[in-house]
């Protein structure tokens, strides 16, 4: 009944339900990005191999986004230092690598280098070639490229890349298998090559380290405190930062949700109250024939609960589709977004949302059906509405 | 049997008991006052009736707009409570039963038609039907909602929506409404007022039908003189008293 009692006024029952939606797909979008997000940069962080990143000194923030997000602009630091660090018993595994950009004037990008020894393939063992394999020798004037360097470059094995900035050519050797991280749009090549071809003798951006023990963390920072010119950052702590750094465009969002929500329940409540006000007669009738107070307010109850439920799954099924479109523009204005999906709606979360939308039904419905309930039936027969 | 010469008491699905017995008092009423306060004056609406209706009875209220007897139709179905004196409706004294008593009254044992039918816009005549019965906690099946309908005449428009119905037809739905929980006392306030002259004598022949056959008591509130002659008692009324019996 309470949905043949919807379509008396289609119109205005179908914007209703279209508020809700919108609200519950802002809703489920929000916490679809929280869970999307945090996944994205938690897999972001654990594929990059290591818990520890030494830097040369300098903002630590700017290091890390820059590790995560490749690019140039990296304080370099002497190559001894790894020498020093790397006897350290508590460490599980330990790569240098050298980051250098290559800009092309005329085109007007920038190409990123890593250079990286074999140490980098055990620190990331998942690392697979789709084509060929690694460097022919330490020092070789080879490349292996990520999977979207290569499809960009248009590069397959054995053939060359020209470095425009050293006037010299790398042969491709070998092209990586799809990883979802920044390692995709990356060009490795030998650390010495890098450093001999590129000016950076004995230099390196970055050590990227993975300890035996986590917990043992704080007393390797602190250990390393003495060392001159470096710091050192954990991936927890990067973790943090990133958070940190979106923190302000998750509270917007998330006021933007809830005042959504609250101009979802007003228009409810101001629909099913119009639709109680245009069938006083109607309710004085139903008291006529025997309806309790309880019975009108589980009528027009039950119509609330129905506009938000429609809501609901309508709004669960705008945040599905949309969450891609609402993905492209999350990128574009977030400082630093993973490269994994950053919209994950699950069914928990859909599920959580109809909850939500049915919770906001019951309560935007208090209201009408009390004033309906205790209509008097005489007066609402007899009224001139 | 036809569904015209069927008891309803046998499709009825709230009725919270059977017919009364013959010539039992249904409603009983000693210098009964409804009196609406305003800042101006006291207007007293229903003016110290008595008044006694016997099970069975077929009667009309005939007074002219105002005389008070739709407040005297409310009083007794219990939809308005009375401000002084004493009203029985079904043995029970309305001024000092519990809501949920008044309600029980009104969902097993009163109907109601009214002037502008009311029915549920939205409904289908045979959904119309089917109404009271979900408040009385004993839903009526389609088919003795038809039936119901068959009563009045209507079988053939149970899937029509009101807006698909002349005014008489929709009155008809409405006093078969108002028997598919009824089982004793059946009060119509001008049901025949926003019909013409063919349809308020078929309308008012159903009443006298259901009066006659199954012994429902019927009340009529209307202003129309020729009606109230064709009715078995007829209770005048003028300014909220009773001016003839």
């Amino acid at each position: 009944m309470a949905w043949k009692l919807l379509l008396r006024n289609r119109i205005r029952s179908t914007l209703t339900v279209g508020g809700v939606a919108v609200a519950v797909a802002v809703l489920v979008s929000l916490l679809a990005f929280d869970t999307g997000y945090q996944r994205s940069l938690q897999t972001d962080i654990d594929r990059m191999g290591y818990q520890v990143l030494v830097t040369a000194k300098g903002c630590p923030y700017e290091a890390a986004t820059l590790m995560l997000k490749g690019g140039g602009g990296l304080r370099y630091m002497d190559e001894e230092v790894y020498g020093r660090i790397v006897e350290d018993d508590r460490i599980d595994e330990i790569a240098p690598q050298l980051v250098v950009t290559d800009f092309d004037p005329e085109g007007g990008g920038v190409t990123m280098y890593v250079g990286v020894d074999e140490a980098q393939r055990r620190l990331k063992p998942w690392l697979e070639f789709r084509a060929g394999g690694w460097f022919s020798s330490p020092t070789a004037e080879e490349a292996v490229l990520g999977y979207e360097a290569a499809e960009l470059e248009q590069r397959r094995v054995g053939d060359r890349i020209y470095v425009r900035s050293i006037d010299r050519a790398l042969e491709v050797v070998g092209v990586l298998e799809r990883t979802g991280t920044q390692d995709d749009g990356a060009i490795f090549v030998p650390l010495a090559t890098a450093q001999r071809a590129f000016g950076y003798e004995s230099k390196i951006s970055g050590i990227g380290i993975r300890l035996k023990d986590l917990g043992q963390l704080a007393a390797f920072e602190e250990d390393l405190y003495d060392e001159p010119g470096i710091q050192v950052v954990s991936m927890a702590q990067v973790r943090g930062t990133i958070l940190n750094l979106i923190s302000s465009a998750r509270v917007l969002a998330g006021s933007i949700a809830v005042v959504a929500v609250v101009v979802a329940i007003i228009g409810v409540m101001n629909t099913i109250l119009m639709s109680v006000f245009e069938r006083t007669k109607q309710i004085g009738v139903m008291k006529a024939m025997g309806a309790s107070r309880f019975d009108v307010f589980r009528i027009v109850w039950s119509e609330t609960t129905l506009v938000c439920l429609l809501g609901g799954v309508a709004g669960a099924v705008l945040a599905v589709t949309g969450g891609r479109l609402a993905e492209l523009l999350v990128r574009r204005i977030l400082p630093y977004a993973p490269s994994g999906r950053l919209i994950i709606v699950t069914l928990p979360l859909v599920a959580a949302a109809l909850v939500c939308a049915v919770l906001t039904g019951l309560v935007a419905g208090i209201y009408p059906a009390s004033r309906a309930a205790e209509l008097k039936p005489v007066q609402a027969i007899r009224s001139t509405g | 049997m036809t569904a015209t010469t069927q008891n309803i008491s046998g499709l009825q699905a709230g009725g919270t008991g059977s017919f009364p017995t013959a010539q039992e008092t249904i409603v009983r009423a000693r210098r009964l006052r409804k009196i609406y306060r305003t800042p101006a004056e006291d207007i007293a609406a229903v003016d110290g009736v008595d008044l006694e209706i016997k099970s069975g009875d077929f009667i009309t209220l005939l007074g002219p707009s105002g005389s008070g007897k739709t407040t005297l139709l409310d009083l007794i179905g219990c939809l308005d409570a009375i401000s002084e004196g004493t009203l029985e409706v079904f043995g029970r004294d309305v001024s000092t039963a519990h809501e949920s008593e008044l309600v029980a009254l009104r969902r097993g044992r009163i109907g109601f038609v009214f002037q502008e039918f009311l029915l549920l816009p939205e409904l289908s005549a045979v959904e119309n039907v089917q109404v009271p019965s979900m408040f009385a906690r004993t839903p009526l099946g389609r088919d003795d909602a038809v039936e119901l309908l068959a009563r009045v005449g209507l079988e053939r428009r149970a899937d029509h929506l009101p807006g698909e119905l002349s005014g008489g037809e929709r009155q008809r739905v409405a006093i078969a409404r108002a028997l598919s929980t009824t089982t004793g006392l059946l009060l119509a306030d001008e049901p025949t007022g926003n019909l013409d002259s063919r349809n308020s004598e078929a309308v008012f022949s159903v009443f006298r039908e259901l009066s006659e056959a199954d012994g429902l008591t019927v009340v009529i509130a209307t202003h129309d003189e020729r009606l109230g002659g064709m009715a078995g008692r007829t209770i005048r009324m003028l300014d909220g008293r009773i001016d003839g019996n």
